[in-house]
């Protein structure tokens, strides 16, 4: 079943001279235990999309399927609903709370959603435990490393039974190491049934994903899925 | 990198016969760098005529194993010592295939770029798809080297993606007026 459907979707920013068509005939569907990574030169619409998939942004014309339901339809409230119960989003810039300790960012999607905060403990150190941070549960931000902050993010995301992860440059800044690392939970998440969309420019980054989409001015060029007989990659370093 | 400085490196380690050299090889890169048999053979013989290695005795199955000389370990302190020189690597197809497709009618070069690029980025898809499991450090640095070397690609494509869009290509150059002794030495 597919988790995310984008179907022959358009978006417009700004109007008449001024308008900008961020993406153009737009139809993508992520099933679940799918990656798909988007990649494209700056501009070439790719956050527009990871924002519609998210519903933190309506297309002019086309529809956007979370789960089978169309964001479109739903109003303000179940949009949001919708948006903590299906949807995990892993951003560059982290959004950490920084008056909260890590188990408290983590628990936050579950305490707006009404669960009582006995209930949402356990479940967060179960989240930081997935990304390997047992025992950090009670740190505040600034007393984490920038790669511990991230998964802290990611543990966020993945908390509860999101279906859809989405995921904007989630390795921003980090050394090559801890990227990898970052990439390995989310991978590792979608691995265990979730569908993923990871925007990214780093080449290295979107090879983790099942798919790639290549945007260029809104538009998807190409796609490139993994091959089926890796072998014939290893012919290029016999002697 | 030859064969021959990879089994002198493995017979730092102590004396091995050809099979066991075979597969420590190929242990050692993953699988990547096949080797057959007859390919260690001739190239320890000629390690042996260089005086880089000597065969010993052989054992009780009648195989020879084969130690390194003292010469030997001053080749391979050699080459680890020296970096490889990019004049030794084979000319790169890829840049020339591009800016012969900039330069010939009716070619889409766009086209040619992206075609290589999902090409690229397939076989980095499937590197990284090698390396998820829990390889042993070794097996992982030959499998990361390629995909820095696929990432490389795919930044250079994007480079020239770039570029061709503000590329005006200007009049066509002249062709080279042949020197008179040239021509009839071509005819001759």
């Amino acid at each position: 079943m597919n988790v995310l459907e984008l179907r022959d979707v358009y978006r417009t920013h700004g109007k008449g001279d001024a308008a900008t068509h961020a993406l153009r005939q737009i139809s993508l569907s992520v099933v679940a235990g799918e990656l798909v990574a988007v990649m494209g030169p700056s501009g070439s619409g790719k956050s527009t999309l990871l924002n519609l998939a998210g519903g933190l942004d309506r297309p002019d014309r086309g529809a956007v399927l979370v789960e089978g339901v169309e964001l479109g339809k739903l109003s303000r409230k179940r949009l949001a609903e919708v948006r903590r119960h299906s949807v995990g989003y892993v951003f560059q810039a982290l959004n950490l709370v920084p008056s909260l300790t890590a188990a408290e960012n983590v628990a936050l999607p579950l305490e707006l959603d009404g669960v009582p905060i006995r209930r949402a403990r356990p479940q967060a150190e179960a989240a930081l435990s997935e990304v390997e941070l047992d025992g950090y549960a009670d740190r505040f931000p600034d007393e984490l490393s920038g790669g511990q902050q991230q998964r802290v993010a990611i543990a966020r995301a993945l908390i509860g039974q999101r279906k859809l992860v989405l995921a904007d440059e989630p390795t921003g800044a980090l050394d090559s190491l801890t990227g990898e690392s970052v990439l390995k939970l989310l991978r590792h998440r979608v691995d265990c049934g979730a569908a993923g969309v990871l925007v990214t420019h780093e080449a290295r980054h979107a090879a983790w994903a099942d798919r790639v989409v290549f945007l260029r001015d809104g538009s998807i060029v190409d796609t490139s899925g993994p091959l089926s007989q890796p072998e014939c990659l290893l012919a290029d370093v016999q002697p | 990198m030859s064969v021959r400085h990879g089994l002198l490196a493995l017979l730092e380690r102590g004396a091995r016969y050809g099979y066991q050299l075979r597969a420590e090889f190929e242990d050692s890169t993953g699988g990547t760098w096949p080797l057959n048999i007859g390919q260690v053979y001739t190239t320890l013989n000629r390690l042996e005529r260089d005086g880089l290695v000597h065969a010993l005795p052989p054992g009780d199955g009648g195989q020879r194993p084969y130690e390194i000389t003292d010469q030997g370990r001053v080749e391979l302190t050699l080459w680890f010592a020296t970096p490889i020189a990019r004049a030794d690597r084979p000319r790169d197809e890829l840049a020339i295939k591009l800016a012969l497709a900039l330069t010939t009618p009716g070619v889409d070069v766009r086209a040619v770029v992206q075609t290589q690029r999902t090409a690229t980025m397939r076989a980095l898809q499937e590197y990284t798809r090698l390396k998820r499991g829990d390889a042993d450090l070794p097996w992982r640095l030959v499998i990361d080297a390629m995909i820095y070397q696929s990432e490389a690609e795919l930044r250079w494509l994007d480079h020239c993606e770039a570029a061709l869009v503000r590329y005006r290509p200007g009049p066509p150059k002249p062709l080279p007026v042949e020197a008179e002794g040239a021509e009839l030495h071509e005819r001759a």
